[in-house]
């Protein structure tokens, strides 16, 4: 019972980060059809915000060392500012490209920046030592959970909610979803197209950034490559709850999460490092199964 | 001239010209025979088979692949496994199988058997992937170097995890290279004239008059996807070749984006766009490597810091996706225009 409800905080808090990175994608995908592969990169952007540059094997630790409650708005600005400018700089060129030529160039973009804090922080990694009381486990039915797993599943419970009363309940998130749903035709009912483009890459870059924070608690490290590995599965459930479809997204990710934490403790123990490749290929079965995700939006089913 | 010659010149003179732009290179390096020359060239033509191979699938199919690399890494494992003498093989891989092990082929064939390897894994994920379209199709892909990589970075026994394999024997002579990519850029052309390229294209531009015509677009793509993991597989082969060792990082996510900045840059629909677009970016990472490593300026020695050369790269990707969406190339292939005066000139640099 106790390993059960352990696998279980597991699963939810890693299949949290996925899904939260699963929905700041579909979220920019829903909108203007691009799947950026930035993200992974505005996330270790966001981490190595807490640093002052410097190639120096110590973190030099700068904006980390503010108190919680400056410390993650400041963070969630950085990510919000990045995500707005990209946005502005390279992706509203594209307007009239289609979504391959944008792909290509988010990819390209992502390259710049994760250089860009190579040439700044140097490839190595670095630790760095924030809210490290959180990693101490709290007692549950007898079984130990660290408590900042706790916090994840918390944290992401609330920005879902949030996420859902801002698209349902403001104008904004009805433009947001109009936009989403026919792009042209909320354009003429007077909807604007920038306006809300912005909004969804700043909300999408804030979803970055507080990845990026709940990943350099857990760790204690910074890194140039941290956003990668969870961008990938982040991209990889998009496509399986079905391109920009946020419901589908959110199961998706935490469906992910659930896979891999399974595997890890199923599969015998000479092919556990190879965890990875059973996940990916457990979602090469789905898309065979359902080659547009659990939740396709008619909007975006191909004629073809 | 006669309608025969010219309907020659309308349908081979591409590649004809594109390789005899490569020929430049190899007649500098036999002139220059210079060790570290030699190696430029070398990766500039081993580039130009990965980049061609790229072009195959990409260019043809309009369906952006992120996962080639990966058929690159089983290129280049292949060809080691192939080649590196049974005795240190024995040591560092003992997981091989016997008949691996105790096998030890020539460089001509093993890179053959690298990129045949890389077609049939082609063949069976294809079959897969395919299915997919567009976006989803790309993602896939995606994850389909991410398991390559995952696999070839953990199997400790067959591919020496992420430790790097060494003994594979060196070529460092360039004309191994140059044929290679010759006749690479053959097949590709080959391809891209054949029907089953034709209707390829076809489906990339219009998929549903394409697919109403009678044109099973699965397959058309399944048949580039197996073309194209040849070339990169023989491309991986090379480069394994020309270095002599392997790791998996080498084969991931900078590769990827090397290559396709290159392809992007060229212009991503044209033979002619694949091979430009190497050219050029080569020589401007040569001079950024150049500057990394210090220029002196009057006593004075400047270096640009790490990571310029892939930020200028990429931004010059950036640019071009917006200015000159179709490439330098315009997308348009080079042809012997038919008029002798002009094209003399014109053609043979």
């Amino acid at each position: 019972m106790t390993a059960l409800l352990q696998i279980l905080f597991d699963a939810l808090s890693l299949g949290s980060l996925y899904a939260l990175g699963a929905i700041g994608i579909a979220l920019i995908f829903g909108v203007m059809r691009l799947v950026n592969f930035a993200h992974g990169d505005y996330i270790s952007f966001c981490v190595f915000a807490l640093l002052w540059p410097s190639i120096d094997a110590t973190a030099i630790v700068f904006a980390g060392q503010l108190p919680a409650y400056l410390l993650i708005p400041v963070i969630l600005l950085a990510g919000a500012c990045l995500s707005m400018l990209s946005e502005i700089l390279v992706f509203r060129r594209f307007r009239n490209a289609n979504p391959a030529t944008m792909m290509i160039a988010s990819f390209a973009l992502g390259f710049v920046i994760k250089y860009t804090l190579l040439m700044l922080f140097s490839s190595r990694p670095k630790s760095i030592d924030l809210w490290h009381e959180l990693a101490l486990p709290i007692e549950l039915l007898d079984a130990r959970i660290p408590l900042l797993q706790v916090i994840t599943i918390i944290i992401t419970i609330l920005i879902l909610a949030g996420l859902v009363a801002f698209l349902k309940r403001t104008r904004f998130g009805l433009e947001m979803r109009a936009a989403a749903e026919n792009f042209t035709m909320a354009r003429m009912l007077g909807v604007h197209a920038n306006a809300v483009i912005l909004l969804a890459f700043a909300i999408s870059g804030m979803l970055a950034a507080s990845i990026g924070l709940i990943l350099v608690t857990q760790t204690g490290t910074v890194d140039i490559q941290m956003g990668s590995s969870v961008m990938l599965v982040a991209f990889i459930a998009t496509v399986i709850g079905g391109l920009g479809s946020l419901p589908g997204a959110v199961v998706a990710g935490f469906l992910i999460g659930g896979i891999s934490v399974l595997m890890q403790v199923i599969l015998p123990l000479d092919v556990r490092p190879f965890r990875d490749a059973f996940v990916y290929g457990a979602v090469i079965v789905v898309l065979i199964w359902r080659p547009n995700g659990l939740f396709a939006l008619r909007s975006a089913k191909q004629r073809v | 001239m006669t309608q025969r010659s010219s309907l020659f010149m309308r349908t081979l003179s591409t590649p004809v010209i594109l390789i005899l732009i490569l020929a430049c290179f190899l007649a500098v390096a036999t002139v220059v025979n210079s060790g570290p020359f030699n190696q430029v060239v070398i990766d500039v033509l081993v580039k130009v088979t990965l980049v061609v191979g790229l072009y195959v699938f990409i260019g043809n199919s309009g369906v952006i692949s992120f996962g080639h690399i990966g058929f690159t890494c089983l290129g280049a494992y292949a060809t080691a496994w192939l080649t590196i003498p049974p005795l240190m093989k024995k040591m560092a891989l003992p997981g091989l199988p016997d008949f691996i092990l105790a096998t030890k082929l020539p460089f001509g064939i093993a890179i053959i058997l690298g990129g045949l390897f890389a077609a049939l894994f082609a063949l069976v994920v294809g079959k897969i992937l395919m299915r997919l379209s567009g976006i989803a199709a790309s993602i896939a892909t995606f994850a389909m170097l991410a398991v390559i990589n995952t696999v070839y970075s953990n199997w400790e026994r067959v591919t020496g995890a992420t430790s790097s394999v060494v003994g594979i024997p060196i070529v460092r002579v360039v004309w191994p290279y140059f044929l290679a990519a010759a006749a690479v850029i053959f097949i590709a052309h080959l391809h891209t004239i054949s029907r089953s390229g034709l209707a390829l294209r076809a489906a990339r531009d219009e998929a549903i008059a394409a697919s109403a015509s009678g044109v099973d677009i699965g397959r058309e793509r399944l048949i580039a996807f197996v073309i194209s993991a040849f070339i990169t597989g023989l491309g991986g082969a090379l480069s394994a070749h020309s270095v002599g060792v392997v790791t998996p990082d080498t084969f991931y996510l900078n590769l990827t984006f090397i290559c396709l900045s290159m392809l992007v840059v060229g212009g991503m629909n044209s033979l002619s766009g694949a091979v430009m677009g190497v050219v050029v970016l080569s020589v401007i990472i040569q001079i950024l490597r150049q500057f990394e490593k210090g220029v002196d300026f009057g006593g004075i020695i400047l270096a640009i810091p790490n990571g310029v050369q892939e930020i200028t790269i990429g931004i010059i990707m950036v640019v071009i996706l917006i200015v000159r969406p179709s490439g330098l190339t315009r997308n348009i292939e080079f042809v012997w225009r038919g008029s002798p005066i002009k094209s003399v000139s014109a053609t043979e640099p």
